[in-house]
Formats: structure tokens, C-alpha cells, sequence
């Protein structure tokens, strides 16, 4: 077990109202002002805000609660874990994974801590093209900022990692601007261990923020407990109905949990809240729910150099361009994001193409490896439509996502990016992550063989951490599923806070533009109940 | 569409009873056996030659891929268990995956070529399975500490100060 103070424990011990839904024996009926799915970046943010208000809320967590003295730096603790599906979530034709979280603190417990403010460009975007008028780069500003200051986000002033600096040197040899990440971290030891728990508590995730502060205003936390569905009566929801989980947090025990509320928040992130509505078959008059889910798709090249670069140590992802956003139109071929991630043995081994000698080649060599992503910012233009969300047979939400060849472009363009870059900054091979994909020498060899690559699902590897989308947020109900300010078109006390209420990708890490969304949106709701002063339901 | 009839036909055929191996949680014998077979290929490299060590990292394989499964969402569970019944299956696992012998009697180079059809298959669903199992059974090794000394990976020194 971990030496180091533990704040969930302490918590707990302090008498924090917590259920462990693995651990419940009888039924349970509950009842608050607001219950609130899901306890990441949107339900965290909106269980602080609400419950700073003086209002009694409830949250409702899928995932375990598990803290630093759980957190033990291996990938094979914490994947099933800590993730949905053991971070083995894929969509409906297994062409993409996606790196979803999945336990107290939802996806902040396990990101790399990477912090931008919405894009001006993607605000923009959604004034002009979704009606969303009031989400103007000034208006959002005091949000960001709010959020900035309550996570400790701010500039990182450390020398970034050798895999961050490879990208950088690569990036200035090729004169493509490139820039510092902000993180939210405390005191950070500078580990490296972000995606699988982080063992000292420096990241300021919800697990260790919002939630805690909820919780020692009197809020309850239900974890490993999923919420099956919502009941409405006219225009509401009245109540929702939810399982307790087992240990592993995968079979229902069959004890239930309902709980009676004045309002709903849903904030079980994108997949997930359409995945509820789904279930609850809420109403859906222009058969938006679901429609339009995006995943920032990113493809990778791995290069080897001759010195050691131990991508597994040191803050991951603390450079990153936009160049490739910044200098094409958002109507014109799609752009993507550069940055680097985290050099972790199963991360890279699942990623690296083929098997036997072919693959242990490389991954033999795993203290050379420098790696870099490309995030296509998917959602801007008729031909980047996202996924749709449906549910399987077991009522679990599966994404259909099929990659347009709008998006194959961009991915072949992003192969020619890094590879280049790569060489740029001295790699002896730089391969891209593709089955057919083979070791470069040369940016010369390089122009050939990826110009070569067939741009097919499963052949070419895609993975996603950023899911967004699929309650999209507008004016018009005809194209979206909530207001500007999260409600529901149709149910008058639902709202989405979470990143499925955006209307496109974000174009950059989404945390902070879902931080600053809910911090908006819930102060609005907390101030209007506040006001009301309605007795209870019930 | 071909893939999905065949998956099909093999989860309907397949009459073996699905219970556990003794000592597993989710694998069945069979399925065990397929798992033991394909491990030395796909981790050919990685894993250790020596005997000894060799038998103790496919003993682990085989016990990390039965936690894995078991840990599954059941959804999942399902079509990882329909790919395993449809590889364990001998009519489909000679029709569709081209190996005609059990997978203890399999050769390397059979498997290999099982393998590289699969990884490169004009059917999605077949790459699908490849990719199923190449990941599964490399996030099964390479977690495991006695996988990093080959990779030249270790946890940081600071570690030491609170784990």
C-alpha cells in the first residue's frame, strides 16, 4: 500500500455518506434535489457547484471507488479497473479502442492531465453553425478561468520528457510552431504514471477535487452502481431506477436503487448518457439521440533513435502543434492535433503492429521508442458526420463509427506529418502503426511508403481517449438533443453535462471545455433552484 | 456478412459444454489449449527460451487471458467467447482458420500462417478476430513483470519511496 497520504480514506474515515453498491444488502429508495450520473470532469464539476449551493445531491457512479493507496503504477491493475470495458471499449466493428475511465472520478482519474481552453475556431463554429450564440470566446473566458484556478491548471515548468522534446526539436528543425501543454497538477512528481491512477495525488482529477468537496458538504456517493433507466410522467423524469454491481463491477447482484430527484443530471460521458436516454427511451422526436458522436480519431508512428528515450518516465504529453489545425479551414480537408503520449509496455505492445519477431523487434526496444499521435478534429464538415450510438441486446451502448474517407485523408497526411517531423529530429526508422506499415530509413523511403498504405478499418490502427458528442448541444431541436444551457429539449428537468452536449470535437484535449461548460451551466441551474425554493418531491 | 454467418454457425455448433477448466474462471479446456498454442507465436521474442521460464510465462498467459475474459463486460465476454468457439470448433477452426490438426498438435508455422491470413483478410470480421487475439494475448504478457527485463523496462527508482 502506498506511504503516502491517502485523501479518500481520510474521507471516508471523516464519515463521508458513501455506498459501495458491491456491499449493499437490501434495496434502496433515495431521494434529492439532484442526482447526478456519473462522476467525472461534467458530473464532479456538477456535484461541487450544486452542492456548494446548499442543495442535496445524490451521485451515482458505474465504476469503483478506488483511490492512491489502490493505485500501484501497473497497467494491468488499473485497465480493468479503472476504464470501460478494460480499456478495451471498441466501436461496433472493433476498427477503433477507446481509452475510456471508468470508476470514481470517471475519465480525469486515468487522462494525462492535458488542459486547453476551447479553440476560438471551434466557438466560432458553434455561434455560426449551431446557434449556440452565447458561447463566445469572451463569454466562456470567467469559466475557463474558474476552472483553471479550482484545478491548478496552469503552465508545467518542467523540461518536458525526451519522447515531448523529440516532438518539439523535430517540430523546430521543421519550422512548425509548437508549444508547452498546460496540466492540472499540484505539486506533480513528474512519474509518468498518469493513465493508470496517479499514485501521489498531484493531479488535481475529480477524484481528488470536486468530489471530495461534494462530499464533505453532506453530498452521497453511490459507486458501483449502474443506472439502468429513467422513468418520465409529461415532460419530466420522476425518478431512476439503478443495480448494484459486483465486486468485479460487472454483474448485477440484484439488489436495485431508485432514486427520486427535482432534477436529473446526466453526465456519464458520451456513449454512456445517450446510451441512458436510450434505455429510457426518452423522447427523441427528430431522431437526434445518439447521431453524431466523435472521437477526435488518432493514428500513430513510432520511430527508434539512438539514444534512450524511456517514454514510460516523465509527464506525458507536455508539447504539443496545432499547426495542422490552425492553418486549414474548418470547411476544408480535416486537421489534426500533434502530441505524445505516454511509452507504457501493454499501451505500446497492443499498438505496435503484428506479432512475433516482426513486433518484439521493436518492442525489445522499447527505451528507444519515441512515439507520436495525430488527432483528427472530426465533427466540422459534411463529410465528418461521427458515430452513432445504439444499444445491444443486454441494453449496454455500443458505437457504430464508420471512417469516412474525408478522415482516411487526414490520417494519411498525418502519417507524412510525423514521419517527417521524426526524421527532423534525428530518427534512425520511423514506422507507421498500420498492419501493412514497414520500417522507414528515410523521409525520402517514407513519401513512397505511406503515400502506399491502403486506408483500411482494422488493417491501419485508430484508437480514441476523447469521446464527445451524441446530446449535442443547439438551438434548433430539429438537429440537436439539448439547449445551450444542457436541457433536454423535450424533459424540462434532464441535463446533459457532460462532453456528449457538444456539437462537434473540440479540437483539443476535452477536459477543460467540459470543466468550463458544466461550471457555466451548473451555476446557472444551482442559481435558478436556489431561487425557486421549491418544497421536495415526494 | 460471410464472417457473421460463419461466427454464427460455429456459436450454434459448438456443443461442447462451456464450463470453466479446472482452476480458471472463464476458459474452457479447449479454449486453454488454443491460448497455449498461439502464445509462443504471437510473443515469439518476448517470451523466455529456456524451459523452465517458458512453461511459468504460458502458464501466466494462459491465467492473465482467463482473468482478462472474466473481467469483461459480458457483452464482450460474448463475441471473445463466439471467437474462441469458433477457433476450438474443428470444422470451422479447418475451414475458416485453415488449421487442420487440434491446436496442441498445431506447428508454429502453422499457426503463424493461420495468423497471417487472418491479419490480412478482405473480411473485416476475420481481421477482427486476429486483432482480438494478437492484442489480448500481448496486453497478457506485457503487463506481467517477468515480460520487462526483455523490454528493458522497469518502474522508476522514486517508486520505491511509497509503493
Amino acid at each position: 500500500m502506498s506511504k503516502l497520504p491517502d485523501p479518500i480514506r481520510l474521507g471516508l474515515d471523516r464519515g463521508w455518506t458513501v455506498q459501495d453498491g458491491a456491499k449493499l444488502k437490501a434495496d434502496l429508495s433515495l431521494e434529492a434535489d439532484i442526482v447526478i450520473v456519473g462522476t467525472g470532469a461534467g458530473g464532479g464539476t456538477a456535484a461541487d457547484i450544486l452542492s456548494a449551493a446548499g442543495l442535496k445531491v445524490i451521485m451515482i457512479e458505474e465504476g469503483p471507488l478506488k483511490s492512491s493507496s489502490d493505485f500501484r503504477m501497473l497497467e494491468r491493475d488499473a485497465y480493468p479497473q479503472l476504464y470501460q470495458e478494460s480499456a478495451g471499449r471498441q466501436t461496433q466493428d472493433k476498427a477503433i479502442t477507446i481509452l475510456q475511465g471508468r470508476s470514481v472520478g470517471g475519465s480525469t482519474t486515468v487522462n494525462w492531465t492535458s488542459s486547453f481552453r476551447t479553440p476560438a475556431a471551434t466557438l466560432k463554429h458553434w455561434q455560426d453553425q449551431w446557434g449556440l450564440r452565447e458561447y463566445s470566446q469572451e463569454s466562456m473566458a470567467p469559466w475557463f478561468a474558474r476552472m483553471e484556478e479550482r484545478l491548478s491548471i496552469a503552465p508545467w515548468p518542467v523540461p518536458p520528457n525526451e519522447n515531448n522534446d523529440i516532438l518539439r526539436r523535430g517540430c523546430e528543425a521543421l519550422k512548425i510552431p509548437a508549444a508547452a501543454i498546460q496540466r492540472n497538477v499540484k505539486g506533480c512528481w513528474n512519474l509518468g504514471y498518469c493513465g493508470v491512477g496517479c499514485p501521489t495525488n498531484a493531479k488535481q482529477s475529480m477524484l481528488v477535487t470536486t468530489v471530495p468537496a461534494a462530499l464533505d458538504r453532506g453530498a452521497t456517493l453511490l459507486h458501483r452502481t449502474r443506472v439502468d433507466t429513467l422513468r418520465f410522467a409529461h415532460d419530466k423524469a420522476v425518478s431512476l431506477e439503478a443495480v448494484a454491481l459486483d465486486e468485479a463491477g460487472i454483474r448485477p447482484t440484484g439488489v436495485k436503487v431508485k432514486v427520486r430527484a427535482r432534477h436529473f443530471v446526466l453526465a456519464g460521458g458520451a456513449i454512456n448518457t445517450p446510451g441512458l436516454l436510450l434505455r429510457s427511451k426518452a423522447p427523441d422526436p427528430h431522431a437526434t439521440l445518439g447521431k453524431r458522436t466523435f472521437l477526435h480519431p488518432v493514428n500513430v508512428t513510432a520511430a527508434l533513435m539512438n539514444s534512450k528515450v524511456e517514454g514510460y518516465n516523465g509527464a506525458p504529453q507536455t508539447i504539443y502543434s496545432d499547426h495542422f489545425l490552425d492553418t486549414l479551414p474548418l470547411d476544408g480537408p480535416i486537421g489534426y492535433k500533434l502530441e505524445a503520449p505516454p511509452v507504457h509496455p501493454i499501451l505500446a505492445g497492443i499498438t505496435l503492429q503484428g506479432f512475433g519477431e516482426e513486433h518484439s523487434t521493436w518492442m525489445r526496444r522499447l527505451p528507444h521508442l519515441q512515439v507520436v499521435i495525430a488527432l483528427l478534429r472530426d465533427g466540422f464538415h459534411p463529410h465528418s458526420i461521427g458515430g452513432a450510438v445504439s444499444l445491444r441486446k443486454d441494453g449496454s451502448p455500443v458505437l457504430d463509427y464508420a471512417i469516412s474517407d474525408y478522415v482516411w485523408d487526414g490520417m494519411r497526411r498525418a502519417f507524412f506529418t510525423m514521419a517527417e517531423i521524426q526524421f527532423a529530429a534525428g530518427a534512425k526508422v520511423v514506422m507507421p502503426m498500420h498492419e501493412k506499415g514497414k520500417p522507414m530509413k528515410s523521409w525520402a523511403e517514407a513519401k513512397q511508403h505511406i503515400a502506399d498504405l491502403p486506408m483500411k478499418p482494422l488493417e491501419c490502427r485508430v484508437v480514441s481517449a476523447h469521446v464527445m458528442g451524441g446530446c449535442g448541444m443547439g438551438v434548433d431541436e430539429k438537429r440537436s438533443v439539448v439547449r445551450g444551457d444542457g436541457r433536454h429539449h423535450q424533459l424540462e428537468n434532464v441535463w446533459i453535462f457532460d462532453g456528449s452536449a457538444f456539437p462537434t470535437s473540440i479540437g483539443a484535449n476535452p477536459q477543460l471545455s467540459i470543466y468550463g461548460m458544466v461550471a457555466r451551466n451548473a451555476t446557472r441551474l444551482a442559481e435558478a433552484l436556489v431561487s425557486q425554493k421549491k418544497p421536495m418531491v415526494g | 456478412m460471410t464472417g457473421a454467418v460463419v461466427l454464427g454457425a460455429a456459436a450454434w455448433l459448438n456443443h461442447e459444454p462451456d464450463t470453466p477448466a479446472q482452476g480458471l474462471r472463464a476458459l474452457s479446456r479447449r479454449e486453454a489449449e488454443l491460448i497455449r498454442a498461439l502464445a509462443p507465436v504471437i510473443l515469439a521474442g518476448m517470451i523466455p527460451t529456456d524451459a523452465t521460464a517458458r512453461q511459468t510465462a504460458l502458464n501466466e498467459v494462459v491465467e492473465a487471458f482467463d482473468r482478462g475474459l472474466a473481467g469483461m463486460s459480458l457483452a464482450v465476454q460474448g463475441e471473445v467467447k463466439q471467437l474462441l468457439g469458433l477457433l476450438t470448433f474443428a470444422p470451422s477452426r479447418a475451414l475458416v482458420a485453415g488449421v487442420w490438426t487440434s491446436w496442441p498438435e498445431a506447428s508454429e508455422s502453422e499457426v503463424a500462417a493461420f495468423l497471417m491470413k487472418w491479419q490480412s483478410s478482405r473480411f473485416v470480421l476475420l481481421r477482427a478476430g486476429y486483432q482480438a487475439m494478437k492484442q489480448l494475448m500481448q496486453a497478457c504478457w506485457f503487463g506481467n513483470p517477468l515480460a520487462w527485463p526483455a523490454m528493458g523496462y522497469a518502474l522508476p527508482d522514486r517508486a520505491r519511496e511509497f509503493l
